[in-house]
């Protein structure tokens, strides 16, 4: 198909909505002039699933499987990101080792993030062999998921107040494991890609944006950070006492592909030292709060005392009393920060929900991205945004 | 940055179009009059005393029993500082028309679209308002109260069994 | 099951007769094993189910035991569409217009509870199951399913590749249910 534009004659390239080369689904027409890109344009919303009005019809308990599926790259986060907001209208405090706990877990879903992302750049720029080796260790984070929630990929992790159960031995063992295998891969990952000189010709210089544009478009996450903006909500409103540790964060300077692999790679290593600190230190206690309105009673307990009975009643049917008020909670999600804009108002349900998704804010800016660049940059640039199509459709 | 200072500042610029002040919940809230919005955001984002540079999140909410039901929500962010704000103005169900904040954030493009998709509410100046995620012959705003959740098409469900 | 050992060291030979030096069966049965160990797979990741599909791909699942190793992403040359994730409306007509482009025999297999049903997303926006635009061969549940199962759901679909008859495609009744979905006019 030809399209003209002024004076020029430009072909028009329709990419997606079913396309190799997008992961997720969403479609971009781009005009090219040769194999330049003029411009493009996007079009979402193939697989929009209305979290926010289901979110209006369902007790609180119940939208935590829903943030499962908005990164779902990175549920564990969603999850308690989810049960943080609900905790904060409710006024309640966690405990250190609720907090811990919590930190372990996401930063094991942080590490299948970026893993994730990150071989699938490899995959794009032609290099599949990191992408086997690396999912050999995602592997080992969802058998780890599976004997902390029971699920491996929408894990439902936690409840509101903590989490369902302790970490049961065998999770410490195999959390202990993973820590100890995924630096020897991760440096072969690393060898592979990181000064592979076809790698960076691919990537350095490929989609830059500027801090300041990366900033007016919303960018949050590694991609503000590759951009050279120290921005991580993990560190600006410390949430779930990650005040407690020290770690690093990683910036970059051009704001490019390469910026954003290597962002991402160190903040894996980050992740890595965190979950290794948090397990080293974590404290004695309870796994949950005291939240009866939310926590259901232990089995024995809903069979021989009446009280119990009646908050097991309370809680499945969602008919428990919550405060009226509002509160916006964020946490540092897998691409950014992932806001919870909550509106309560007393009833069963949210009144509104609103759900700030890093990934649909930030994908705007891809045209004024890959602009100039030629096709298969797009594609790269694609890749390393790390667009997650649950999260970007709601 | 003190809640107070902001709030000195808002009310010598504004004073008579803030409707609301809102200290209890967890953010700075302010309600202001639909057409200051844009000047609103716009002394936020540039006063160099305030500095709010980061749109955090734009969406919209409907309140039917209100007599101004739409609403949208603004939530700013200070970065420098680390203050967040957050910003409403509410319009008719006739006339839901919100000036634009395309031109001083990039990232209000797809929100505003997204919130007229989600509620109708129309953001003048807008450069490409229309449906993102829904398709483009909906001929409804499914997110307002008075729409259904449910799949209209499905037959297998029965009424009696959801207590209907 | 232990996934890591080899599912068929060789393709099972069909029923037939033999004797040293030959070996006799129809037609049928020999391009049913044939079709069987090398179906080509289309991938349709929508969301979380893609995400299974990716691990079943990889090393720990491989699904190229079973002959499945070359995903073919035109629709052109695949055998197999695997719909993994929720349909939303927007995409039905997508859907059914990549299984109109893929040629006969084909076939369908819906992974997890959204493509199979709606799942969870009983909602305005989603379509409720992938059956009211394309004939479905096999559903796999779940939400989304473990590796291992949309392995099963893989295997069923390759009894039904294997024991297909050669004339069940030119059949009025194959023609009947294409004309019910509006795929064949």
């Amino acid at each position: 198909m030809i399209a003209t534009l002024e004076d020029k004659q430009y072909t028009t390239l329709n990419l997606g909505p079913t396309h190799p080369a997008t992961h997720g689904i969403f479609q971009n027409v781009l005009t090219l002039d040769g194999e330049q890109i003029i411009d493009a344009e996007q079009t979402i919303g193939y697989i929009h699933r209305a979290f926010e009005k289901i979110a209006e019809h369902r007790p609180f308990y119940q939208i935590t499987p829903l943030t499962d599926r908005l990164n779902y790259c990175s549920s564990p986060i969603n999850n308690i990101g989810w049960h943080m907001t609900v905790e904060k209208l409710l006024g309640v405090k966690t405990s250190k080792r609720v907090d811990y706990m919590r930190i372990i877990l996401m930063e094991l879903a942080r590490i299948t993030d970026h893993l994730v992302c990150n071989s699938v750049i490899g995959v794009d720029s032609g290099a599949l062999t990191g992408f086997i080796y690396v999912f050999q260790e995602r592997e080992k984070v969802y058998e780890i998921y599976e004997e902390v929630s029971g699920a491996r990929l929408t894990t439902n992790m936690g409840r509101i107040g903590g989490f369902e159960r302790d970490l049961s031995p065998k999770a410490v063992k195999k959390i202990r494991e993973f820590l100890d295998h995924l630096p020897k891969v991760l440096h072969e990952f690393e060898k592979l890609l990181m000064r592979n000189r076809i790698f960076m010709d691919r990537t350095i210089g490929v989609g830059p944006i500027s801090g300041e544009r990366a900033l007016n478009y919303g960018f949050t996450g590694p991609n503000l950070r590759a951009a050279g903006v120290d921005y991580d909500v993990r560190v600006m409103t410390p949430y779930s006492s990650y005040d407690d540790f020290e770690f690093t964060i990683p910036v970059g300077t051009q704001g490019d592909t390469y910026d954003r692999f290597c962002v991402r790679q160190q903040e894996i290593w980050e992740s890595v030292k965190l979950v290794r600190n948090a397990l080293e230190n974590l404290p004695e206690g309870n796994f949950h709060v005291d939240v009866p309105q939310f926590f259901l009673p232990p089995k024995e307990e809903v069979y021989s005392k009446m009280e119990a009975l009646i908050w097991h009643f309370k809680i499945v049917m969602g008919e428990i009393e919550v405060p009226v008020g509002e509160v916006y909670h964020s946490v540092e999600g897998g691409n950014g920060e992932l806001g919870f804009y909550l509106v309560s108002d007393g009833g069963r349900t949210p009144y509104r929900l609103h759900f700030r998704r890093p990934g649909f804010i930030y994908y705007q800016a891809y045209p004024e991205m890959i602009r100039g660049g030629v096709l298969s940059d797009a594609i790269l640039t694609m890749s390393s945004m790390n667009v997650i199509a649950g999260e970007l459709d709601a | 940055m003190e809640n107070s200072f902001i709030i000195d500042k808002l009310y010598k610029a504004f004073g008579q179009d803030i409707l609301k002040m809102d200290t209890s919940s967890d953010i700075l809230a302010f309600t202001v009059a639909c057409p200051v919005i844009h000047e609103v955001i716009c002394f936020l984002k540039e006063n160099e005393n305030m500095n709010f540079n980061f749109l955090t999140d734009l969406c919209g909410i409907h309140y039917p029993d209100r007599g101004l039901p739409l609403g949208v929500v603004y939530h700013l962010h200070n970065m420098a500082e680390n203050k967040r704000l957050r910003i409403k103005t509410f319009v008719t169900l006739n006339d839901p028309n919100i000036p634009t904040v395309t031109d001083l954030f990039s990232s209000a493009n797809w929100m505003e679209r997204e919130t007229y998709d989600f509620y109708g509410i129309v953001f003048t100046g807008h450069p490409n308002l229309k449906r993102i995620l829904n398709v483009e012959y909906m001929d409804f705003f499914p997110m307002r109260k008075e729409y259904p959740l449910e799949d209209p098409t499905r037959e297998d469900k029965d009424d009696r069994y959801f207590g209907r | 099951m232990d996934t890591r050992m080899p599912a068929y060291t060789k393709a099972d030979p069909p029923d037939g007769y033999s004797a040293p030096g030959f070996f006799a069966t129809t037609l049928d049965k020999v391009i049913g094993l044939a079709r069987k160990n090398s179906i080509w797979p289309l991938p349709f990741a929508t969301s979380c189910c893609g995400i299974e599909f990716m691990a079943t791909m990889g090393a720990h699942y491989d699904l190229g035991r079973f002959g499945a190793e070359r995903l073919s992403f035109s629709p052109r040359q695949a055998d197999l569409l695997m719909v993994m994730g929720t349909i939303a409306k927007k995409m039905a007509p997508v859907i059914q217009q990549v299984y109109i482009q893929m040629a006969e025999p084909r076939w369908v297999l819906a992974v997890g509870a959204c493509a199979s049903s709606g799942g969870i997303f009983d909602t305005y926006s989603v379509l409720q199951g992938i059956d009211r635009v394309v004939p479905v061969d096999v559903y796999v549940p779940g939400c989304p399913p473990r590796p291992e199962q949309i392995i099963d759901g893989f295997m069923k679909v390759q009894e039904l590749v294997a024991n297909e008859s050669l004339r069940r495609r030119y059949s009025e009744e194959y023609k009947e249910m294409l004309k019910g979905y509006g795929i064949l006019k």
